[in-house]
């Protein structure tokens, strides 16, 4: 009887533990959602243990952020080439390096760097190379915040890491440009987002009802037919913020699909290691009563 | 254990050679053969998945430092740096910051093991002490190693707990500034917190020799909670090999897979997004939250009204662990025994949950609803404050009233006399008139 009795004590005790392990797991995502609006779900190809990068999707996202994004963001852990590494948009199977892929390449050497002429030391501007780094749209950061009303609009480099719900909150941002709720005071210089982060009471009337979002200094920027896609997809700002939300994505973790097939390789191993371990465990066991 | 004869015989002439001078491969040999008792469970596991941690943290850090630039101008971009363009850079990372995860896991459950069990009594107060001290440093290290990113979450989560010290009266601002390196958190903070992550690993190996050292001096406990008796150590112990290396083998690789589903596939669930922020002193994050293993001692920081009095309380939640086996009264190891402070001991790991919940919640948020009750003292009842402050004393009080006073008053179950019993009888042999026959089927 007591020997059951501790059985299920230990039962419940193990309950318990994985229940504490869940609890602080849960902890994590509750206190970063706040009162956040949940961001709509992209259904990127990329999630869940199996998804991978849509190549095409990638690239057409790199030229939404070259040409729209790009105006005011750097990204400046980008390199060119990065951009030809395995998993990346313009990654070949024949290519003998990152560096010398011929796409990557070509859209180096469209931008112009700043540089030191090694023969003069003067400053000059060349054209880009695949080692150099994605060129920053202002000089430094107090004139990036000069030209922007004060706030130095965000480095996207790891921005699908930096804001709980990943490209999910960026694809929802992009498109969260909702109708401006009745009474709400603006401020000037500042948008209204259905889905930035923000606490909207102090502007409201009183008693009227809150709505979700917060201010965000960054205009709606996305308009039909802006981009125009070479592979034909319809640029509707639905698809652009999807696509740039997809490279933002790549490029917050451009390893992370080789690593999710890594990982499925090591839990095969380890699931056929556990097995045969057990089968030791047993065996070794066997007739040692405990 | 402690009176464990050693039965290597050097067979080959380097071996002879080297028993006499440096006898390491005896001591390997003695650990191997070491007499555990049979009726470990998988709580006992946690041990050697600790090491592992420890092993793992070390391998990958060295590594780390290789590649990491200790500066404020290029921390976090380094460590990005780390992850896109070293070979494998991105796994050995995404290991280290989730080993850190990993450990804290196995560490609370060891420690609640040895709760449970009463592995803190005597005459194992040293392993218990030694246990304690390690975890102390463990925290220490993992909060220095989390400044290092230098992402928002480093910054600020540095601010606020170098700020500690700062609340002690007179002396705390000049060793504020000490500690610091200057009046801010600023370069020489970062440089010295790096040199401090790579030296406490190494004082925790050491100390994790003491550890053992302890364990193999004054044996393992198990689950019943008995001392063995010299006669009956061949009856109730098997050879630590391959009997438990196996089992924690095992387990390790059940705790591997755990660990790779982290790693592999959401390397930054149990991290905090703003720490992808690279560090700004000039913008505070909307809420500054601790990693997950840290938050029930944040939550007992932030319950205590006077800053001062918060800091003595969390360092007091760890200091008590220190003086837990002068505290327990109880002549029995073994909570199985004790059905009172079994329950009391559920309530604790409650508790304790809770606690780790209400670190993560702004305080003035009602717990349930959305309503507010009445205001007592200084906060609604019906806040994290208040509930952070009912499980804070619990959390203090099952230490310094419930373990006093339920050793001197509870009746114990009865504890069978060996650990055979119970093992290998069932539950029959535990009714005193069955002895005899269990020692039959022994």
């Amino acid at each position: 009887m007591i020997l059951q009795t501790n059985i299920r004590a230990m039962k419940k005790t193990l309950v318990l533990i994985t229940a504490a392990i869940g609890l602080s797991l849960a902890a994590q995502p509750a206190l970063a959602a706040g009162d956040k609006p949940k961001p709509r779900s992209g259904g990127f190809s990329f999630e869940g243990p199996f998804g991978t990068f849509d190549q095409g999707q990638l690239q057409r996202g790199y030229k939404v952020y070259r040409e729209v994004c790009a105006a005011c963001h750097g990204m400046e852990l980008m390199y060119f080439r990065t951009l030809a590494e395995r998993g990346g948009p313009f990654y070949e199977s024949g290519q003998a390096s990152p560096a010398e892929n011929r796409f990557v390449r070509a859209l180096a050497a469209e931008a112009q760097i700043a540089d030191i002429d090694t023969e003069t030391g003067e400053p000059i501007m060349r054209d880009g190379i695949p080692a150099d780094r994605f060129p920053s749209p202002y000089a430094n950061a107090t004139a990036a915040a000069a030209a922007n009303g004060g706030a130095a609009p965000p480095d996207l480099s790891v921005m699908a890491k930096a804001r709980s719900g990943g490209a999910d909150y960026i694809y929802s941002l992009l498109t969260g440009y909702a109708e401006i709720p009745e009474g709400l005071q603006i401020r000037p210089g500042q948008y209204y987002n259905a889905y930035m982060p923000g606490d909207l009471t102090p502007f409201m009337p009183d008693g009227a009802k809150v709505p979700p979002g917060g201010f965000i200094a960054m205009p709606s920027v996305l308009f039909e037919g802006q981009v125009t896609y070479d592979d034909g997809t319809e640029a509707t700002v639905d698809q652009v913020a999807k696509d740039v939300s997809a490279f933002i994505a790549w490029a917050s973790d451009p390893r992370q699909v080789q690593r999710k097939q890594a990982g499925m390789g090591v839990m095969i191993f380890l699931f056929l290691f556990a097995g045969l371990t057990y089968v030791s465990y047993r065996r070794i066991w066997k007739g040692v009563a405990h | 254990m402690s009176d464990h004869e050693s039965t290597y015989v050097p067979k080959t002439g380097i071996e002879k050679w080297l028993d006499t001078r440096l006898p390491i491969v005896r001591f390997g040999a003695d650990y191997m053969s070491l007499p555990t008792p049979r009726n470990l469970n998988y709580w006992y596991t946690f041990g050697a998945i600790l090491t592992l941690c420890l092993v793992i943290q070390i391998a990958t850090g060295v590594i780390l430092a290789m590649h990491y630039v200790p500066s404020t101008e290029m921390a976090f971009a380094s460590v990005e740096r780390i992850m896109r363009d070293v070979n494998g850079g991105d796994i050995i990372r995404y290991t280290h910051a989730n080993g850190a995860s990993m450990f804290f896991i196995a560490v609370y459950l060891h420690m609640l093991r040895g709760l449970y069990y009463g592995s803190y009594k005597a005459p194992r107060e040293m392993i218990w002490i030694v246990g304690c001290l390690i975890f102390f440093l463990l925290i220490a290290t993992a909060f220095l190693g989390y400044v290092l990113p230098w992402g928002q979450m480093s910054y600020w989560g540095a601010e606020v707990i170098t700020n500690l010290v700062g609340a002690i009266p007179v002396i705390g601002e000049p060793i504020l500034i000490w500690l610091r390196g200057g009046p801010s958190i600023d370069n020489a903070t970062l440089n010295r917190f790096f040199s401090l992550h790579y030296l406490l690993p190494f004082v925790i190996a050491g100390c994790v020799v003491l550890h053992l050292w302890a364990l193999h001096t004054s044996g393992q406990n198990n689950p019943v909670g008995i001392l063995i008796p010299k006669d009956r150590l061949k009856k109730d112990t098997v050879p630590f090999h391959p009997y438990y290396t196996v089992k924690d083998g095992f387990a390790i690789i059940l705790f591997l897979m755990l660990f790779s589903v982290f790693v592999f596939f959401m390397p930054n669930a149990l991290g905090h997004a703003d720490n992808s922020i690279p560090a700004n002193p000039l913008v505070t994050p909307a809420a500054i939250v601790p990693e997950w293993y840290l938050l029930p001692f944040y939550a007992i920081l932030r319950a205590i009204p006077d800053k001062f009095g918060g800091v003595v309380a969390m360092f007091g939640s760890i200091g008590v662990l220190f003086i837990l086996p002068w505290l327990d009264t109880s002549k029995v190891r073994s909570m199985r025994y004790r059905p009172t402070m079994r329950t009391f001991f559920i309530i604790f790991v409650i508790v304790g949950l809770i606690l780790g919940w209400c670190g993560a919640q702004l305080p003035d948020a009602p717990v349930i609803g959305n309503f507010k009750t009445f205001i007592l003292i200084d906060g609604d009842l019906n806040s994290y404050l208040w509930l952070t402050r009912f499980a804070t004393l619990y959390y203090f009080a099952f230490f310094l009233v419930i373990m006093p006073l339920v050793g001197l008053r509870e009746t114990p179950r009865p504890i069978p006399a060996t650990i055979s019993e119970p093992v290998l009888s069932g539950a029959a042999a535990m009714t005193a008139a069955a002895p005899a026959a269990a020692e039959k089927k022994g």
